[in-house]
């Protein structure tokens, strides 16, 4: 079992933003969280990445506790995380930017650099080296993203929202890179809100609604789960949705 | 539209050219004044490398600079006056004392979690608190200072030519664009630039931001002591003011920006640029003060238009305004 | 330094002293405190305004024969309105960026204004005499300067002032709102702009105010914005970033500080005191006193 989250919590002044959430990610495997906007997806994201410390429970990775651990410890470890509003370093070039994450895998400047260009090209970013990275497009920025995360040679990434954004050419392109970047030995656990993608995409799916999990289980039962569909559409809309099965809700 | 790229690094020719005609220099202009103008200016240089290197390459902004400065001048100098270690062996010395300060103060800022607006203004207070307890002891010689014994002679670093002077600060100062030219060619240097830009994402990507900004803090302080140790035995005299005034932070931070913070020849540009304008309005008008008036304006106006500084005029995008800091 | 046992009237008068000291230190640090908290800049030339503004006063008296007490009349509507212009002209267009730009434009002004000091007013300090100076007061076991206890409580007068301004008028409402929600209070149709440059405007009016209040009492010199920069952010630090009432207590325990230090430690010394507080302050509780925690 690569990550196991144990009933985690993370309270913010009166507000509980996580509450006793668990879930579990398997090595090799695509899990997504999905939930209606403000059901705390981030904030369970940054617990488990080390941003937040969590008010409770307990988060293993790779068999270790984690638990508290400073974030570039957990990066080290190799769980690495994306931001759902992208953080580029803005003054550096397309290259610097992954070449900087592609240095925690390779401490020669060569070969860092030249890592970073052969997962630019997996990420489709080739033609863009040379560019300022404040000088990229919302759908850029977002690749970069992924392409910084995926430079340091995770074993689990966590993708906050990388389609948020992007049109449906790009979303196709991303989904091809995602699941190629699976199948190369990287397990994924990502938070989105393009239905389709994430049905696509994941073999397992967490629901997370006023920071519970309400819901888990394949694409398909999560999609029928009554419970899933009033934390989306309101109380009382499963019982609409039950005259209509093939129905999927877009967030 | 293509970036200069900030960590790549400068052509050897490039390098090679400047000191080149750094040395050619006082050969030039032998007279005392042009030779005393180019160690201001390359002084300057050099401890304006000193800010460059933690302000400009990893983004942490001090206002407080002067406390490596005045911590190595004052180790040096009382090292040789109590002791009578020499003031070669004072350079390393003072490179030592201002690591050391350079160390605590990271240690406790960062620890702390300041940053931004909050660490400039917290390296302010620690350089007050050095003023004042060198003006309240003994052995810095309270507020007279310290007047180091006039000894001419090489092995006591006071040279009977003032060219002498020239070519230590000159290999003083080439050593510091050696230091930040090795930072951008390094897996160092590319970390301190994403701390600048973004800790969270540094962090995100297995940067020990704590750690490495100490580091930068270290190699910033011994520069900046090195730099006070120089300054002592060029005019032979500290005090509290000088030592830790706050002139000297604030050229310090002057000719950086002005010049270009985080590129390798900022500081020297900024320094240049000063001691020329320094000697002019002397010159020219006999007013005091005049020349920081303008350097004042001049930081303002850059902020506002050029946030690269001047280099900006050297390596300007094609085309289009520079890159402005979100 | 101790040399025996301290004196309690010694004390007492070294507290009555700081205390007084303390006031105006309150009106300076509201100044700055109140232009952090709606703007959210860090206005690093506070100092040497208020040392430009003493010059004002000093020149006043010695040109004009203005009494610098009545010199307020003056000095307040003229900073206001320099402060209003600065901010509509250079510092409003400068507040989208990042923090550190408008310290380092602050800071450039710093520099600009006090060498600009320094080129007109020549480096020597200089003090006024007004008829009165030398009329001492007894306050409990101290004898205090008639011009302290004046500046005193004309500076706890303006900070009441202040306050309600604040408190009670359509304006000073309009400021907390922008303080509190700048988004929200535009929705209301609050022209935050005009309030950043009115509140920038009171920020430096207070400086003109505590001109005439120091002028009598200490001296001026193109340098003196650095000790009085390090102070205005030591109170406003210590009170809270944003906070009037932790101007108010900030000042009054920094005058304190600073007039124990000067008695324990001599007045070579004495001065650490304000510097390790703020130090210390800012490694252990940022927020301050009365600040909000971030």
């Amino acid at each position: 079992m690569m990550l196991q989250v144990a009933n985690l919590s993370k309270v913010f002044g009166g507000l509980r933003a996580v509450d006793d959430a668990s879930l579990q990610v398997e090595q090799g495997r695509i899990v997504a969280l999905i939930g209606p906007n403000g059901a705390g997806k981030t904030t369970l994201f940054a617990c488990i990445a080390g941003f937040h410390a969590a008010s409770g429970g307990r988060v293993q990775f790779l068999g270790q506790d984690i638990t508290g651990w400073p974030v570039h410890k957990i990066s080290r470890a190799g769980m690495v995380r994306t931001f759902q509003i992208t953080q580029p370093f803005a003054k550096l070039t397309v290259h610097e930017n992954i070449a900087v994450g592609a240095y925690q895998k390779f401490h020669d400047r060569h070969e860092a650099w030249e890592h970073a260009r052969a997962v630019a090209r997996q990420v489709g970013m080739e033609g863009l080296l040379a560019q300022s990275a404040s000088d990229l497009t919302v759908a850029g920025r977002k690749r970069l993203e992924l392409a910084r995360a995926l430079a340091t040679g995770p074993k689990l990434l966590l993708l906050d929202e990388v389609m948020a954004g992007l049109n449906p050419t790009e979303i196709r392109e991303i989904i091809g890179i995602i699941r190629a970047i699976r199948d190369s030995g990287v397990t994924v656990l990502l938070i989105e809100h393009v239905m389709h993608a994430v049905m696509s995409l994941s073999e397992h799916i967490y629901v997370l609604s006023y920071g519970k999990i309400i819901a888990q289980g394949t694409p398909q039962e999560v999609v029928n789960n009554p419970a899933v569909i009033e934390a989306y559409l309101g109380r009382g809309s499963a019982d609409h949705a039950a005259d209509k099965p093939t129905q999927v809700a877009h967030a | 539209m293509t970036s200069v790229s900030e960590l790549q690094p400068i052509p050897w020719k490039l390098h090679l050219s400047v000191l080149a005609v750094a040395i050619a220099f006082p050969f030039v202009f032998p007279s005392s004044f042009m030779v005393n103008f180019g160690v201001l200016a390359l002084f300057y240089a050099f401890i304006g490398q000193s800010w460059n290197i933690s302000g400009g390459f990893a983004g942490q902004l001090s206002f407080g600079h002067v406390a490596f400065f005045g911590v190595g001048a004052y180790a040096s100098t009382i090292m040789q006056m109590r002791y009578g270690i020499s003031p070669w062996l004072g350079l390393p010395i003072a490179g030592l004392a201002g690591a050391f300060v350079g160390g605590v103060i990271a240690v406790l800022s960062f620890r702390a979690g300041l940053k931004g607006s909050y660490f400039a203004l917290i390296t302010l207070a620690f350089a007050e608190v050095l003023r004042i307890v060198s003006n309240s002891i003994g052995i810095t010689g309270g507020g007279l200072g310290l007047l180091i014994p006039m000894n001419i002679g090489a092995q006591n670093l006071q040279f009977a030519e003032r060219s002498g002077f020239y070519f230590l600060i000159l290999a003083l100062a080439a050593g510091s664009v050696a230091v930040a030219e090795w930072m951008r060619r390094s897996r160092f240097g590319a970390q301190l630039a994403a701390i600048r830009e973004n800790e969270d994402s540094a962090k995100a990507l297995g940067i020990n931001v704590f750690a490495e900004k100490v580091k930068v803090m270290l190699i910033s302080g011994a520069i900046g002591g090195i730099g006070g140790c120089f300054f002592a035995q060029y005019f032979l005299y500290i005090d509290p003011l000088i030592a830790f005034g706050t002139d000297k932070s604030v050229e310090m931070l002057l000719v950086a920006m002005i010049g270009g913070a985080g590129t390798v020849y900022g500081p020297l540009v900024g320094s240049v640029l000063l001691a020329l304008v320094s000697d002019v309005t002397r010159t020219l008008t006999q007013i005091q003060g005049l020349s920081l008036v303008l350097y004042g304006a001049l930081l303002v106006v850059i902020i506002a238009f050029l946030p690269n500084g001047l280099i900006d005029l050297f390596t300007r995008k094609r085309g289009g305004k520079p890159e402005r800091k979100k | 330094m101790f040399g025996g046992f301290v004196d309690a009237n010694i004390i007492a008068a070294a507290a009555i002293n700081g205390l007084l000291l303390g006031g105006i230190y309150t009106l300076v640090a509201s100044g700055l405190t109140l232009i952090y908290g709606v703007l959210h800049i860090i206005n690093f030339a506070h100092g040497s305004m208020l040392m430009l503004a003493m010059f004002g006063v000093f020149y006043l008296l010695t040109l004009l024969g203005i009494d610098p007490y009545l010199s307020i009349f003056i000095m307040v509507p003229a900073m206001f309105l320099f402060g209003y212009l600065l901010y509509k002209g250079l510092i409003g267009r400068l507040s989208s960026g990042k923090d550190e730009n408008i310290l380092l434009v602050t800071l450039g002004l710093s520099i600009l204004i006090e060498n600009l000091a320094l080129m007109f007013f020549k480096g020597d300090s200089r003090t006024i005499l007004v008829s009165y100076s030398d009329t001492m007061i007894q306050v409990g076991p101290a004898f205090v300067p008639l011009p302290k206890l004046i500046s005193f409580a004309v500076a706890t007068g303006l900070c009441a002032a202040l306050g309600l301004f604040i408190q009670r008028t359509d304006t000073g409402r309009a400021i907390r709102a922008v303080a509190k929600e700048r988004v929200g209070a535009r929705l209301v149709g609050i022209d935050v702009d005009r309030i950043y440059a009115i509140s920038y405007g009171i920020g430096l009016a207070t400086l003109g105010a505590a001109a005439s209040l120091m002028m009598p009492i200490f001296y001026v010199s193109p340098s003196v914005g650095h000790v009085f920069v390090l102070v205005a952010f030591t109170v406003v630090v210590l009170g809270g970033m944003g906070s009037f009432l932790g101007a108010v207590i900030g000042g009054l325990i920094i005058g304190l500080t600073e007039s124990f230090g000067g008695l324990f430690l001599g007045e070579s010394m004495g001065q650490i005191g304000i510097s390790l507080i703020f130090i210390l302050i800012l490694l252990f509780r940022p927020s301050g006193l009365f600040g909000a925690k971030t």
